[in-house]
């Protein structure tokens, strides 16, 4: 089965090309249905290579070349996939996640003129994802980190007629790309450095020990690595796209900027896990970046009107999470929380299309409340996915996240106290959207009142079973204090990842305050909410120190005022000055000089042919000088 | 008598002869003029001849008399089909090659 793992990419490229270039001719169900079909076709094949990957006799990570991509010299860089657990699982998350996605979208975007066109491009992410994780080398993964990129700006903007969506699409678009300047830097100087961009060579090498290459050469290479994954994920200070990337339809801000894009970074680093370990400075500003990341979205969240924003300030506040851990050394952690986010921020993005397609296409959640008895799906699956997040014994976030919480607390106790306050903030956000989104009583207006219903099945069947996933995710790595067993970290150890070596004398004592804490800590939470915010009136304005929250502590006024203005700056003086003035200047000059000088030089001919005979004179004269007085 | 003096009278001859082409209007007067500095160049290498007790100077003179006869022709020709277009034979008149 592994031989056909290249089956994988190939039905959603398909896919795309179908509905790409049909989009205008092809009816809208056709479209959706090739689109979610090649999805769930690649999710089979996963599945099966999932198996086999899981199986006793499954020998180490499966090459299967291609084709040779690039050759010049010594250089050669095959276009190569790469077949093991990381990558099996990751493919299960993308194709999984992403099906679900496509049937949500069909009955989502029934209603847009381009809905083909749309599922084209959302064929295309998942092409480029898998490529993404599926590649042998830096440079597939590179080629496929570009494609959901692309993709990510195609379907920001999809509403491109709106002047707004479309600058979000490019600023999303600008910010990964300065983080890929550090991606590349990195990849060149691996490759100058060990002469392979492969995983298997570059890692065997780096094992091996081989060359006199310095720790500083090592942290180099992963913190420019890093500066990659700070742009595509969503790091500090490249975040500030992620919440703008909400201009896009709501299943694309599921797929794209909660389950699968935002989460190559981790991959990635997961990935490059022999080089992080190599990189101790490496991982702490990981770790710190992590950290901080986290404390700030989920600080902002905290005063945002828009239900998706809130969604967005969580989805940065959990990559940091993620980051943090993979900077403390729990790379299996880091993935596995990548999987139970996958399964909750997809969860609560849908459903929160969902509330938003009942109201008619509201945002605000000033306008909402008490939708609890109108979207009753709706309504109960939001509840899972919010008790997911906030950590609620026993789902899927609750163990990710403690296994988080716990590597942090071997690794340096003041980022735990941090990262547990950020945790709280966690659970407080969410429960006040919750509250604020689906008990009190409703605040909008009569027209929306009557539009309320809950949504078709194409919606929330895909809501159930994600809501499952987010209940039960947590098996595959239950805490052994709690009767569980490390399935994922065993799984993961095949490829290589390295687990938090966590399991020490005092931990299971530390499962049972945590577990203790999380449930004082959540039914504090829930009274307080349910006290301040399921009610009647909500204005939704804030003053003070909330207000610089909810403004997001401005920092995208600040990038404004520091960065693109005075790039805007620069351009207007290229442009008046350089351009205009100075090489328009010359290049018209010149043109100018020739034209003036055979204006002057037009004269000599008169017509009169005593000039002429003058000027002949003339030179001879010249010619008898030159001859007799130049020349010896 | 002196060989300078015929060297005086040739390069006093060539300096008429200029002057006359640029100040003249009448094209027939230039072309005397024009015939003026070649016997006066005729001259002058005749005596150079005489000076040096080299012939093949005075063979240079024959070459210069055919050249000039040939070149009178071709030149009065063309004054000729001038005026015939013209009814004059002044020279500012003729400037179609003006811009």
């Amino acid at each position: 089965m592994t031989q056909l793992v290249y089956l994988i990419p190939l039905f959603p490229l398909i896919g795309f090309l179908i509905n790409g270039i049909g989009w205008r001719k092809i009816p809208k169900s056709v479209g959706g249905a090739i689109g979610s079909l090649a999805v769930l076709a690649s999710f089979v094949v996963s599945v099966g290579i999932f198996f086999e990957v899981k199986s006793e006799t499954f020998q180490g990570p499966v090459l299967i070349k291609l084709f040779d991509f690039i050759q010049s010299g010594k250089l050669n860089i095959p276009f190569t996939f790469q077949v093991d657990a990381l990558s099996s699982l990751f493919l299960l998350i993308i194709t999984g996640v992403g099906f679900l996605i496509h049937v949500y979208s069909t009955s989502y975007m029934h209603d847009d003129e381009g809905m083909v066109k749309y599922f084209a491009y959302l064929n295309l992410f998942v092409f480029s994802m898998l490529l993404l994780v599926l590649g042998a080398n830096y440079v597939v993964m590179f080629i496929g980190w570009e494609g959901v990129g692309l993709c990510s700006y195609l379907l920001i903007g999809f509403w491109f007629k709106n002047r707004d969506y479309t600058n979000a699409a490019k600023k999303a678009f600008v910010m990964n790309r300065i983080g890929d300047l550090g991606f590349l830097v990195g990849m060149l100087l691996i490759l100058f450095q060990y002469g392979t961009l492969s995983y298997v060579e570059f890692f065997g090498q780096l094992k091996a020990g081989q060359l006199p290459v310095t720790a500083d050469m090592y942290n180099c290479i992963a913190i420019c690595l890093f500066i990659g994954a700070m742009g595509k994920s969503a790091q500090i200070p490249l975040y500030t796209w992620l919440p703008d990337a909400m201009a896009g339809p709501t299943p694309v801000s599921a797929l794209i900027h909660a389950a699968t894009m935002v989460t190559a970074g981790v991959y990635m680093i997961a990935r490059s896990s022999v080089l992080y370990e190599l990189a101790p400075m490496a991982k702490e500003l990981i770790a710190i970046i992590g950290l901080s990341t986290a404390l700030l979205a989920a600080t902002i969240a905290l005063y945002q009107n828009d239900i998706k924003k809130v969604l967005a300030y969580s989805t940065v506040s959990q990559l940091g999470f993620m980051f943090l851990a993979l900077g403390v050394g729990a790379y299996t952690t880091g993935v596995f929380h990548v999987m139970t986010h996958a399964f909750f921020k997809a969860l609560l993005f849908l459903g929160a299309g969902s509330v938003i397609h009942a109201m008619g296409g509201e945002q605000d959640i000033t306008a909402m409340g008490g939708l609890k008895k109108k979207l009753p799906i709706t309504f109960i699956t939001f509840l899972i996915g919010v008790l997911a997040i906030s950590g609620f014994p026993f789902t899927s976030g609750f163990v990710s996240k403690d296994e988080i919480l716990l590597a942090v607390y071997a690794h340096n106790k003041v980022y735990f106290w941090i990262a547990s306050f950020t945790a709280i903030l966690t659970a407080i956000y969410m429960f006040r959207l919750l509250m604020l989104v689906f008990f009190g009583g409703f605040r909008g207006t009569e027209h929306q009142a009557h539009h309320l219903h809950e949504s078709p099945k194409a919606i929330t069947i895909p809501l159930v079973l994600l809501a499952i996933l987010s209940l039960f995710a947590g098996l595959v790595q239950f805490p052994h204090a709690f009767g569980g067993h490390d399935f994922l970290n065993e799984f993961l150890g095949k490829a290589g990842v390295p687990a938090w070596a966590g399991e020490d004398a005092g931990a299971a004592l530390r499962e049972y305050y945590l577990l203790g804490a999380t449930v004082i800590g959540l039914l504090a939470v829930y009274i307080a909410t349910r006290k301040a915010f399921a009610v009647d009136k909500f204005e939704g304005k804030y003053t003070g120190f909330k207000n610089v929250l909810a403004n997001k502590w401005y920092v995208d006024e600040l990038y404004d005022a520091v960065i693109v203005r005075p790039l805007q700056g620069i351009s207007r003086f290229s442009d008046k000055v350089i351009e205009r003035l100075g090489i328009d200047g010359l290049v018209n000059g010149v043109g100018k000089s020739v034209r003036y000088g055979s204006d002057r030089i037009r004269l000599l001919q008169s017509g009169q042919v005593g000039s002429y005979l003058f000027v002949m004179v003339l030179g001879i004269i010249a010619l008898f000088a030159i001859t007799f007085f130049w020349i010896h | 008598m002196p060989t300078q003096y015929y060297l005086f009278l040739s390069i006093a001859l060539f300096c008429i002869g200029v002057m006359g082409t640029l100040m003249r209007r009448n094209a027939i007067i230039i072309f005397m003029c024009i015939e003026l500095m070649l016997n006066a160049v005729n001259l002058l290498l005749v005596a150079f001849s005489k000076m040096y007790n080299d012939p093949s100077a005075q063979i240079f003179v024959f070459f210069i008399m055919v050249v000039a006869a040939a070149e009178v022709s071709v030149g009065l020709a063309i004054i000729v089909l001038m005026y015939r277009k013209v009814h004059s034979v002044d020279i500012n008149i003729l400037n179609r090659l003006k811009h």
